[in-house]
């Protein structure tokens, strides 16, 4: 079987396929993004991690156990999946669902916590932390955790954890601890604050496993190719299906993981239009949002120089979205680079888009998707009709909606 | 040479290890700041660390996260910090001060009229606890073209080859956080630091603070025996937030912290036998 790094190899040699890509450079940076911006304590161990993740991209034994576990224990590959009755309503585009949803633990996040476990294994770590905002990235963290023995200590922000109680019974289930967080505005950016805190005073049997694209080097670039096993299926997928590649890509950003994921294997191929879409929340105008890339500028925080949104002091500011998972201040350094490059195009839809959307790809398709995983949808709903029928748009369902039920049930002012 | 150095210098020649505390600008009120300040100094402060608030401060524990949060909730921003750090200038044309804070205010800011302002104000320096020399060359250049220093920080996990790189690129002194951990973080293994400071005096030529886990005169009595400056910060900070409410007893309360940490610290000073033994 191919290997992650196989592939990546391969689909950088392909005839006819554009200039290479070969971001990050070996301190981390995507153009003026990304970096090492830690406290002292964390730069000898962040350098023992970018070290031990070289070696295991060059171990085929590495790479043999984790397309095993991706396989048996995650489900993958997992489908792609013509959404006909969608796309013949939209009147416009074939809307192709990459269904991420249907992965263990119900979500992308898994594909990333999968990867990283295995090297805290390989490094001798006893222990890992994780930061969590709507809960997914605990859960898949735990899961692993749980089923590789190993003591795992979940953060997460008191306001998530009480508009994700199912996702914290979860975990607590899976053996973890989940820590709440109180200080800040009490959401992922303060879990992420409290889970570095304990990386810097844990360090020695620690590992910890950020769940997105974020953080300083090599995280971004370790877990964005973690990821891109989204995008390699589905572009494999896509060539078999269609015969040909798609025309646009379409996938949510609050870190970005999925974005990166389904984004990284399409990046050389320039006739793919690539979407990232974040929450607008309550309207951009209203400054009740969450989409950096749209309304930020750039900055520092949490180890790496990225778009963020602050005040005109550099002080982070509250964001909001009624999705946890994109309610985030900054985004991954590499989507902030290929915005500025003018690869990607990212734009952002309100709650009540989302919502909506939410709503129409469970009466439609019969499949129920995150909140998260809906801004995609919301976005997609937009594009389709603006296309011929002989057009294809993919999309990232990057998680299913179980977890969303309390938000929508209040939302529609039902109590579950 | 700048004032740091000079003041470093000084010490030396006196056989002094500075004394430097530490408090967040604006805890618990902007106006308390300036004659604390004032009051650490006359209590035998060589040199003040002047936290800038910011809203992520992943590398500090609760005391300092609650202070931070204290001086944000009144609205203190890096500007007003240089505005006290000038009004301090007013009255004391000696002492060095050093900011200590996080990257952002002053990405924000930008770099040349952060260390413009920064020098206009009377500021001698910065300390940035998430720039390592890795990222940190241009603000270096920028501050160095107007005579600040760059304060850096060593960990126990910074290896030989780091702490010389680092020493390299440092000026004004050096800071050696002493444990693994946030600030106010536990216990200080007094034996491993001196062993750990030793170290860092064979490698780097530049001056040596310790900082995280001082809170009392012992523990400063003890890490003055190897170090050139001993740092206290959590220790007054949690001493300030008890007296958030009458503000008015701040200056005293700190100063006769102090006063004690200093005592404790000269009689170490005092001893015979040489300061760095072996």
């Amino acid at each position: 079987m191919a290997t992650n790094a196989d592939n990546l190899r391969a689909s950088r040699t392909e005839p006819g396929r554009g200039p290479t890509y070969d971001l990050p450079d070996s301190h981390g940076h995507f153009g003026p993004y990304g970096g090492m911006f830690v406290p002292e304590t964390l730069m000898h161990p962040l350098e023992e991690l970018r070290a031990a993740y070289a070696a295991c991209l060059a171990d085929p034994n590495f790479q043999a156990e984790m397309d095993a576990d991706l396989r048996d224990y995650v489900g993958r590959p997992s489908p792609l999946y013509h959404a006909e009755r969608w796309s013949r309503e939209l009147g416009g585009a074939q809307i192709y669902l990459k269904r991420e949803d249907l992965n263990h633990t119900g979500a992308h996040k898994v594909n990333n916590t999968i990867g990283q476990a295995l090297l805290a294994r390989r490094m001798g770590k006893t222990r890992i932390i994780a930061e969590t905002g709507a809960g997914q990235h605990g859960v898949a963290s735990a899961t692993v955790a749980a089923r590789l023995g190993l003591e795992c200590v979940v953060y997460m922000g008191e306001v998530d954890i009480a508009r994700q109680e199912a996702n914290v019974y979860r975990m607590r289930l899976l053996g973890a601890r989940v820590v709440p967080v109180t200080s800040g505005s009490r959401t992922l950016k303060d879990a992420l604050n409290e889970a570095m805190r304990d990386w810097v005073t844990n360090v020695d049997n620690t590992f910890y496993i950020i769940g997105t694209v974020a953080g300083p080097h090599p995280y971004p670039m370790m877990v964005r190719d973690f990821q891109s096993v989204i995008g390699r299926e589905a572009r494999a997928q896509i060539l078999e299906r269609a015969g040909r590649l798609p025309d646009a890509l379409v996938a949510c950003v609050g870190g970005g993981s999925n974005a990166i994921g389904l984004f990284y294997p399409f990046i050389e191929d320039r006739e793919v239009a690539i979407y990232g879409i974040e929450a607008a929340g309550e309207g951009i105008a209203t400054g009740h949002h969450a989409a950096p890339l749209t309304a930020g500028r750039p900055g520092v925080l949490h180890g790496n120089r990225t778009y963020l949104m602050e005040d005109a002091n550099g002080q982070i500011i509250e964001t909001h979205s009624i999705s946890a998972g994109l309610d985030y201040p900054g985004v991954g350094p590499e989507h902030a680079w290929l915005k500025d490059s003018g690869r990607a195009h990212y734009d952002a839809v309100t709650d009540d888009e989302a919502l909506a959307a939410f709503h129409h790809l469970t009466r439609t398709e019969g499949i129920i998707p995150a909140l998260e995983s809906s801004h995609a949808l919301a976005y997609a709903h937009k594009l389709a009709p603006t296309l011929r029928q002989d057009q294809i748009i993919l999309v990232n369902l990057s998680g299913r909606g179980d977890k969303d039920m309390h938000t929508v049930a209040l939302h529609d002012g039902l109590v579950l | 040479m700048s004032r740091i150095a000079q003041r470093f210098e000084q010490l030396r020649e006196r056989g002094r290890t500075a004394l430097i505390p530490f408090v967040t600008a604006g805890d618990p009120a902007p106006e308390v700041t300036v004659p604390l300040m004032h009051a650490m100094v006359a209590a035998g402060a060589d040199l003040v660390e002047l936290g800038v608030p910011f809203s992520d401060p992943m590398a500090d524990g609760p005391v300092i996260q609650r202070a931070t949060e204290r001086a944000l909730a009144m609205g203190v921003s890096l500007t007003h910090v240089l505005e006290m750090v000038r009004q301090f200038r007013e009255r004391d044309a000696e002492t060095p001060v050093v900011l200590m804070g996080y990257l952002n205010p002053i990405e924000v800011m930008g770099y040349e009229a952060f260390s413009r302002q920064a020098q206009a104000s009377g500021v001698d320096g910065a300390l940035i606890v998430d720039l390592p020399p890795e990222e940190g060359h241009d603000l270096i250049e920028t501050m160095k073209s107007h005579g600040l220093d760059l304060v850096y920080l060593l960990a126990p996990t910074s290896t030989e080859a780091r702490i010389a790189r680092i020493g390299g690129v440092a000026s004004g002194f050096v800071y050696y956080v002493s444990v693994k951990g946030v600030t106010g973080a536990g216990h200080l293994d007094t034996e491993a630091v001196a062993g750990q400071v030793r170290l860092i005096k064979s490698l780097i030529l530049l001056p040596v603070g310790v900082g995280f886990g001082i809170k009392d005169p012992e523990t400063a009595a003890s890490v003055a025996r190897g170090a050139d400056a001993v740092i206290v910060g959590s220790a007054i900070v949690s001493r300030i937030e008890t007296l958030a409410d009458t503000p008015e007893r701040i200056p005293e309360t700190i100063a006769d912290f102090l006063a004690g940490l200093r005592h404790a610290i000269d009689a170490v000073d005092a001893l015979p036998e040489p300061r760095t033994a072996e």
